[in-house]
């Protein structure tokens, strides 16, 4: 059985795009990560699997079951993490933790404790007087506390800071190991790719690739900085060149010795080699998917 | 019944000052009463003579001398429209609220259907109603009690009756409005409130608009009609009910495909 399955998955505001013929395939026990930059559709695909939205054309089934006519039995094993998690103003934590497991008809006050434990979070302080990593913080708890068999994070790790992002990253992987599926959309690529097994890329609503994170990584492209350089690398796979005050900037993909050998010829103070940042992968897939 | 609840315990000062407030002041107005009745022999064939004005507060129709007749003006026009304000923002707040602050994400993402959430939701609003109405009730009884006052039961029942009724109505179509919106409908349901009560007196002053009460619910909480009729007027209520009916009926239509953004 497959965790989240999407096909043809399409949704419109009146006339405006939200996702266009989205197809996913998430198996159980994965941990997928579903990258794009802001306003890609990424929530919108999310909120559709979740029922807040109706599809405008195609199907989904999350945990072998059709989001349309089986949502409530779907949403009592999801646990999910809104990108803005919005709680009621005047309501203390645990009383926000407490309707969340009641509306779950479950009882996990154990677990609620051992969370707030570990995330270091007051639950006597009342939720709209917290900073917004905090209220991240409940809706965390909110999302782990009924041990779902599939957790989907909507921008999860924003407004936490790195400490909490480790052990919010800790906390999946054991959830993960223990059987779970994590679905988590992000727009950093190096999450992604230190914690996710599999990734789909979006960008205008549409898929642009997804495949394991190994290989959406290894696009064979590099980014080259070349300070104090007097000249430009003449050689077949150089790409997006910028010049500033000698400071050559470039994309390259092709043979490294071959490139090492073309610079010998150039004279420069110093150099580094990094792989591309998100918008650039974003630009290769991009310009493949248009070819 | 956790919904239920929930929204009981977000309502409660509300519902608690608002019950306070116009209990308050239905006391009050009770309690001046023995004051009024002294200086009432010429001011009730004054009030009862000034024309349109008087017949917009149906004082023609009653002895503004006894005290079931001025209970009916007076204190009917503070529970009338009190009564029509908190049921309008219950009603308006219900669905909207939450979609204004955005925590319709937190409870629809939950395992409870749209039609729990809506079930539970009116429930909640048709409870703090009648909690609204006892502590009214309570207050005005033992007000009437404290000045030596007698009135007779079966019309001060019926008045209350058709405020309650009238309130039901207010919030349930006020209800079905709220799953239309996005934002925030506080003015929306104030405005239905007020607009319905000036319906009503814009209906008693010519005989040509009277098509009017049988659009507004204060068409049948009048107290002066109650008083010289002896019962409510059941058209009126019959076509209220069927506004109250078709409010919620909208409700669930709409908000079990709304799309949460």
């Amino acid at each position: 059985m497959k965790a989240i399955i999407t096909e043809h998955l399409t949704k419109f505001y009146g006339k405006a795009r939200g996702i266009t013929d989205v197809n996913l395939s998430v198996d159980e026990g994965d941990f997928y990560g579903f990258i794009g930059p802001n306003g890609a559709g990424k929530s919108t695909t999310i909120r559709t699997l979740l029922g807040l939205i109706s599809p405008t054309s195609g199907s989904a089934e999350v945990l072998g079951k059709n989001i349309l006519q089986n949502r409530i039995e779907i949403l009592s094993q999801i646990g999910y993490l809104p990108s803005e998690a919005v709680f009621y103003n005047g309501m203390r934590v645990r009383d926000i933790l407490n309707y969340s497991a009641k509306l779950h008809k479950t009882d996990c006050k154990d677990e609620a404790k051992k969370l707030c434990e570990r995330l270091e979070l007051d639950t006597s302080r009342r939720v709209d007087e917290l900073s917004l990593g905090n209220r991240k913080k409940v809706g965390i708890v909110c999302a782990l506390q009924h041990k779902p068999k599939l957790y989907i994070l909507d921008e999860p790790t924003s407004g936490l800071d790195p400490l909490m992002q480790r052990e919010f990253y800790e906390l999946l992987t054991e959830r993960n190991r223990e059987g779970a599926t994590v679905f988590l959309s992000s727009h950093i690529l190096s999450e992604i790719g230190r914690y996710c097994n599999h990734a789909a890329i979006i960008r205008d609503g549409k898929i642009l690739i997804s495949d394991s994170v190994e290989k959406l990584g290894h696009t064979g492209v590099k980014r080259i900085t070349l300070q104090g350089a007097e000249g430009i690398p003449e050689i077949a796979g150089v790409k997006n060149i910028t010049n500033e005050n000698g400071t050559v900037s470039f994309l390259y993909s092709g043979n490294p010795r071959e490139l090492l050998s073309c610079l010998t010829d150039i004279s420069f103070k110093d150099f580094t080699v990094t792989d591309p940042d998100l918008d650039e992968i974003f630009m290769h897939y991009y310009a493949k998917e248009e070819n | 019944m956790t919904i239920f609840f929930h929204e009981l315990k977000r309502g409660k000062i509300s519902l608690l000052i608002w019950s306070l407030a116009v209990a308050f002041m239905l006391g009050v107005c009770v309690l001046i009463y023995p004051e009024m009745k002294t200086q009432m022999g010429d001011i009730s064939a004054m009030f009862a003579d000034m024309g349109s004005f008087s017949a917009a507060f149906g004082m023609d129709k009653i002895n503004f001398g006894t005290f079931i007749g001025f209970f009916g003006v007076e204190c009917g026009n503070v529970l009338g429209l009190g009564g029509a304000l908190f049921a309008s923002i219950l009603g308006i707040s219900a669905l909207a609220k939450e979609e204004k602050d955005h925590t319709a994400e937190f409870l629809l993402t939950h395992p409870v259907s749209r039609e729990r959430v809506l079930t539970e939701k009116l429930l909640a609003v048709f409870a703090q109603i009648i909690i609204f109405n006892l502590v009214s009730v309570l207050i005005t009884v033992l007000a009437i009690f404290a000045i030596g006052e007698s009135a007779d039961a079966k019309i001060m029942f019926l008045m209350f009756l058709a405020y309650f009724v009238m309130q039901i109505e207010i919030a349930s179509v006020t209800f079905g409005v709220s799953a239309f919106l996005k934002g925030n409908g506080l003015g929306v349901g104030l405005g239905i409130a007020v607009l319905l009560y000036f319906l009503n007196i814009i209906s008693n002053l010519t005989e040509d608009v009277k098509f009017l009460k049988y659009i507004s619910p204060f068409g049948y909480t009048e107290g002066a009609e109650i008083i010289s009729n002896n019962a409510i007027e059941m058209k009126y209520v019959a076509v209220g009910i069927g506004f109250m009916v078709a409010g919620i009926v909208i409700a669930f239509i709409k908000y079990r495909k709304k799309d949460i953004s």
